[in-house]
């Protein structure tokens, strides 16, 4: 936030000055910690909102007394962010959680408008002294359900319903398509854009169209269960996101990649209660518990479960890594050699399609 | 027993007035009600509702910030609704005025010009006006209804967002993620209040109503605007040009519409982002009528259209309600608007069976 005019920082540094002294005098020790929370979409009874809740929920669990939560759904990722987040911080909340991408910058405001307000802020870059930020290692539940479905097709061909072509989206299908093709190479993935996170009605027609041109597995990086429901009613296989989705197609339902926040926000609140938070970067995955897999479909034959297992618990030890060499972009060129592994930095701006996945990525 | 609506001869014209008022009243007491079937202390409901998101200097500024591009937009519509021309696209030249002068700010990275932010105001006015060229350049030409084209381009307007900031508006250094980089110094608004976020975009919308202000009531023009929508025939007996009254209303409020977004893109948000309004083009639609069509009614208007939002913020931190308690309360509002109109120009007859088959 180097651009930050000089006008600007003066009068961050007066109001903090401000704030401070206010909420320094409101809170006096016992009072329970205050965490906010700021949710993209409706809390709902699925998806990524709601299991961001599940998160709050279990801090409320853990701490009982000593905790006090507060949530605010459907903030627009615009204006509005900032003033919704100043607004929990000028409120005494102490401890901040920022669910969305869109939530980073306003996020990075207001904070250094409270210097003594911890924030989170979710799948973001920017941090700051009293700014982390924290993620999930989605990928690797989607290597695990690429090995699966690689297995699983008798087409050849899995669809992938997608949101918008960012890194985290990209970075999903290709490891989709790496681990497919390890166990069968002669799989292709088929991208739909929806341009949405959330638009049942688009997901099923790109869900539909998918299956029509011969694509028996659904997978989907939307958070609506509608790709599920028609895989489902078309009888062809469907893996879930963000929830156990089997709710809404238990025959399709082959598992689904389930974000699990709790941990994480019970680590952090633990640390604001004992005065040990720090800003940091975390991104977890199955070890962290951060990332879990739903329960297997019974469908799935054994051998693709241990298949499936063995990978699951070989990414914890480190045995094995989704990204792993070697592996070739569209175009055939090896981007990771043999022997290596991407690097962080690679799967965080990954802006290309590996090998095996048709089309282009819009630009 | 029938109830039938029968027109009064003359509406009157203080009711007119004093409708929104009526109607924020039994919205009041409609929602206490509501909180009090919900649980909830009707009185305290209120009070984080209406009362709490004001009670701050910080909390004014918001209420400011957030009523700038309603009451910018709301001042657009409502010389075309006086007109009888319906503008129903304003989220859409919203966005264009936004990519146009975000563009610019874009393409003069780190100049550091006194000219740029006024370019950039001016850039949005001509993306909004474009954007509404095309409906009055469809609807003079070949008579096509604005109120679908006009709306249908909004979302044409939205992927062409969507794409840019996919694309070529993309920050180099930000991850491929899809927001532009933030705009330098010389291209945010300044702010009002030092510690707020209150910018000098609020003080172009009132500008821009004292404009509209003098036009309708000083101006040849807004008479004209006002007759064609009264009296269609007579304008034209009176030899108004009508085409000329069409492009003045839509590129008027789609160059409002257009300088709402780039003022939201230079002030609030200091960026170019896929979501640059959460519908601010549609709700005033709302703020336009809710206004009574006219500017400082519309500034008002815009002013408790904020409040809502904000108190359904305040509503959900300090009394844990959920967020459609914003919904429900400006549908109750529209609601009991719509409802004090019709009894403006209608009176209810408790009619009998006889009176039905007379009327049938």
């Amino acid at each position: 936030m180097k651009r930050f005019g000089k006008l600007t920082s003066l009068t961050v540094a007066a109001l903090a000055t401000a704030t401070m002294a206010m909420s320094g005098g409101a809170q006096a020790q016992s009072d329970p910690l205050k965490v906010g929370f700021v949710y993209v979409g409706p809390v709902g009874d699925h998806g990524w909102t709601y299991e961001h809740n599940q998160g709050r929920l279990a801090l409320e669990k853990e701490f009982g007394d000593k905790v006090k939560t507060t949530f605010v759904e459907k903030v627009p990722e615009g204006a509005d962010a900032q003033r919704v987040i100043n607004q929990l911080a000028a409120s005494g909340h102490k401890l901040i959680f920022t669910t969305s991408f869109g939530y980073m910058n306003p996020t990075v405001r207001v904070a250094k408008k409270h210097p003594d307000v911890a924030f989170e802020h979710a799948t973001g870059f920017k941090r700051d002294k009293n700014v982390a930020t924290y993620s999930a290692r989605f990928y690797e539940g989607r290597h695990v359900a690429g090995l699966i479905a690689g297995k699983m097709t008798k087409t050849n061909v899995i669809g992938y319903v997608a949101s918008f072509p960012i890194p985290e989206v990209i970075r999903g299908i290709n490891a989709v398509a790496i681990a497919a093709r390890s166990v069968n190479p002669d799989v292709k993935i088929k991208v739909v854009w929806v341009s949405s996170w959330f638009d049942p009605g688009r997901e099923a027609d790109a869900a539909k169209t998918m299956i029509d041109q011969g694509v028996d597995i659904i997978m989907q990086h939307t958070d609506s269960p509608a790709p599920i429901q028609v895989a489902e009613s078309r009888g062809v296989w469907a893996v879930g996101q963000a929830s156990n989705m089997s709710a809404f197609g238990s025959k399709a339902h082959l598992t689904a990649i389930i974000d699990n926040w709790a941990p994480y926000y019970v680590a952090r609140t633990k640390a604001v209660l004992d005065g040990t938070w720090k800003s940091g970067d975390t991104w977890g995955g199955f070890k962290s518990g951060m990332v879990q897999m739903a329960p297997y479909n019974s469908a799935i034959p054994a051998d693709v479960v241990a298949l499936a297992e063995k990978a699951r618990k070989g990414i914890i030890d480190g045995s094995v890594h989704p990204f792993a060499g070697p592996i070739k972009d569209q175009s055939g060129k090896i981007v990771v050699a043999a022997g290596e592994v991407a690097p962080d930095g690679m799967l965080l701006g990954m802006d290309f399609y590996v090998e095996g996945v048709d089309g282009k990525i819009p630009k | 027993m029938l109830i039938r609506l029968e027109p009064r001869g003359e509406a009157s014209r203080a009711m007119v007035y004093q409708s929104p008022l009526i109607a924020v009243v039994l919205t009041l007491l409609a929602s206490m009600v509501m909180f009090w079937v919900l649980g909830t202390n009707p009185l305290q409901a209120i009070h984080a509702f209406f009362i709490e998101p004001i009670s701050t200097l910080d909390g004014l500024a918001e209420l400011l910030v957030k009523a700038t591009p309603l009451v910018l937009i709301g001042i657009g519509l409502s010389l075309g609704f006086q007109a009888n021309i319906w503008n129903i696209g304003a989220e859409g030249q919203l966005t264009l005025g936004a990519i146009f002068g975000g563009v610019l700010a874009l393409a003069f990275f780190d100049v550091d010009t006194p000219f740029l932010l006024p370019a950039m105001l001016i850039a949005g006015i001509i993306g909004g006006m474009a954007w509404a060229a095309i409906p009055a350049f469809l609807k003079t030409r070949y008579n096509t209804n604005e109120i679908l084209t006009s709306l249908m381009l909004t979302y044409v307007g939205l992927l062409l967002l969507s794409y840019l900031i996919h694309g070529p508006l993309r920050d180099p250094d930000g991850f491929n993620f899809p927001e532009s980089r933030l705009f330098h110094d010389a291209a945010v608004l300044p702010i009002i209040f030092e510690g707020t976020r209150l910018h000098i975009g609020w003080l172009i919308a009132l500008f821009v109503a004292v404009l509209a202000w003098i036009l309708i009531v000083k101006h040849i023009i807004g008479f004209q605007i006002r007759v064609i929508g009264m009296a269609p025939a007579a304008a034209s007996f009176a030899g108004f040009k009508e085409k000329r009254l069409v492009w003045l209303t839509l590129l008027m409020s789609g160059g409002a519409a257009g300088l709402a977004g780039v003022i939201e893109v230079a002030g609030p948000i200091g960026q170019i982002v896929p979501v640059v309004s959460p519908g601010y083009g549609f709700t005033a639609i709302i703020v336009a009528f809710l206004g009574r069509l006219h500017p400082i009614g519309v500034v008002l208007a815009g002013l408790l259209m904020a409040l809502t939002y904000l108190g359904g913020d305040s509503a959900q931190i300090t009394m844990n309600l959920p967020n459609a308690v914003t919904g429900v309360f400006q549908g109750m509002l529209l609601f009991f608007l719509l409802a004090s109109d019709v009894l403006i120009s209608y009176r209810i007859k408790f009619g009998s069976a006889r009176t039905r088959e007379s009327t049938a």
